[in-house]
């Protein structure tokens, strides 16, 4: 079992704030972040981290079922 | 530069007048290396002044607020007054801002633009009634952000004397002894008490509600975080866009034909908001320091574990590197990337609040004072953390 993660670059800010909580799980080179993979195992901060976007451009999913950023 | 610079510089540099970026920052920009500097209390620090240098000491977990609390931390005032979201590392950091991130996504705050927009043509439209001259950071730039935060965090906005005189003393680099501040920080501390416990009696649809449930029934937080939490809300909350509207105000009056530009265009309203928060140097000087939990080389520095490194963000946003001709203020860069909120996981959480407020300050007094101009001398602030005017008379 794998997440999927997105970053949406139209709405990302370069806020810094995923790449600082969550470096191993995304970058942050030019102005948008990106995640390192997009298939990823299931790990609690990449929810925290679509949770604390600011912009609200990062998406978790788990088998096309949305589950990050949480309601 | 080839000598080494042996004795650190007195900090901070920017005169609290006016909101101009001293000209030693520029020089330590261009010049090698970093330079050190000494706050009036606390140990020296490198100060980082370039863009790309910024961004790794605010974006890097190799750095940490919360080892401040651990050191002689360069700081403004005698106390060491390292508490807060701001004075934490992750995960503890990460688990208080899950808990508040929801309720400043741009997607929320975006619900309250009609809110914000009414509540500034209401104080625009008194400040009309009351005549010229007219104090505009009493009668529109302090009252406006404080009923958003008022309404959005559960506080009587009738209460803003008295959380104003804290919210002062919060932010003041003045002679507070450690113990006055002290005390100032637990009448604030017990005042907001005072408010959770009457949430808890009398629940409502506000975020001081939702952060007591966190706390209440799911064990997210402590007591002390709480109250911290929402007094930090509540200042962050106001303070800083209180004075950049004035702030932003002044500039545009010096850049008349800028100003004009809005008004023909009030479409570049949001590009203006982000060009002036890159242009505007807030800070009377850099403050939270950053330690580097292990060796790191910044800007052609090796910081070595345990050292603070200060991160003057008004320096970098106007970094030739990073924006082409950063002295003139323009509306149609491409793009902008300043770091007028931070960078990193400390990132600005009232971001999309602040954005929203200022453009709808802005778009107010742009359509109906568009004549808006200075009618006497401005008191600055000092002794402030952040500058901005105290006083500022205006007519139209």
């Amino acid at each position: 079992m794998s997440w999927q993660v997105e970053v949406d670059e139209q709405t990302c800010l370069g806020s810094g704030m995923c790449a600082a909580l969550a470096p191993e799980w995304f970058s942050l080179d030019g102005e948008h972040a990106t995640p390192v993979a997009t298939e990823v195992e299931p790990h609690e901060i990449l929810l925290d981290a679509a949770d604390s976007c600011p912009a609200m451009a990062i998406t978790v999913s788990d088998g096309g079922k949305e589950i990050g950023p949480r309601p | 530069m080839t000598t080494t610079q042996t004795e650190p510089l007195a900090y901070p540099f920017n005169e609290e007048e006016g909101l101009a970026l001293n000209e030693a920052y520029a020089a330590a920009r261009e010049g090698e290396g970093m330079i050190r500097v000494q706050l009036p209390y606390g140990e020296p620090a490198w100060l980082a002044t370039r863009y790309a240098d910024a961004r790794l000491v605010l974006g890097d977990n190799r750095f940490s607020r919360a080892l401040a609390r651990e050191h002689d931390s360069p700081r403004h005032t005698p106390g060491n007054n390292s508490t807060g979201i701001l004075a934490m590392d992750p995960p503890d950091h990460t688990r208080l801002r899950t808990l508040v991130a929801k309720a400043f996504t741009m997607r929320r705050v975006e619900e309250l633009r009609p809110r914000v927009r009414d509540l500034a043509a209401e104080l625009v439209r008194d400040m009309v009634a009351a005549g010229e001259p007219v104090d505009l950071v009493e009668n529109f730039a302090l009252p406006l952000p404080v009923a958003v935060i008022c309404e959005l965090l559960g506080v009587p906005v009738s209460d803003r004397p008295k959380f104003r005189a804290w919210s002062d003393a919060a932010l003041s680099t003045s002679s507070l002894t450690a113990e006055e501040f002290d005390a100032s920080r637990e009448e604030l501390r017990a005042y907001m008490r005072g408010l959770i416990e009457a949430h808890r009696v009398t629940p409502a649809d506000d975020l001081m509600t939702a952060l007591i449930e966190a706390r209440d029934v799911r064990d997210r937080l402590t007591e002390l975080e709480l109250v911290d939490l929402c007094v930090g809300i509540l200042i962050a909350g106001h303070e800083t866009t209180a004075s950049q509207i004035p702030n932003f105000v002044y500039v545009l009056l010096d850049h008349p034909e800028r100003w004009n530009e809005l008004r023909e265009n009030p479409d570049l309203i949001p590009a203006a908001v982000e060009e002036l928060l890159r242009f505007v140097p807030l800070g009377a000087g850099a403050g939270f320091p950053r330690y580097a939990k292990e060796d790191i080389e910044v800007g052609g520095v090796l910081v070595k574990a345990g050292e603070p490194v200060l991160v003057a963000v008004g320096a970098a946003n106007r970094d030739a590197l990073q924006f082409d001709s950063p002295e003139k203020l323009v509306f149609t860069r491409e793009s902008s990337q300043h770091l007028g909120f931070g960078h990193g996981v400390h990132h600005c959480l009232g971001a999309p609040l602040a954005r929203l407020e200022l453009q709808e300050a802005l778009r107010a007094l742009l359509s109906e004072l568009p004549g808006l101009k200075l009618a006497g001398d401005i008191k600055w602030k000092n002794q402030m953390l952040v500058r901005g005017a105290r006083t500022m008379p205006v007519g139209w």
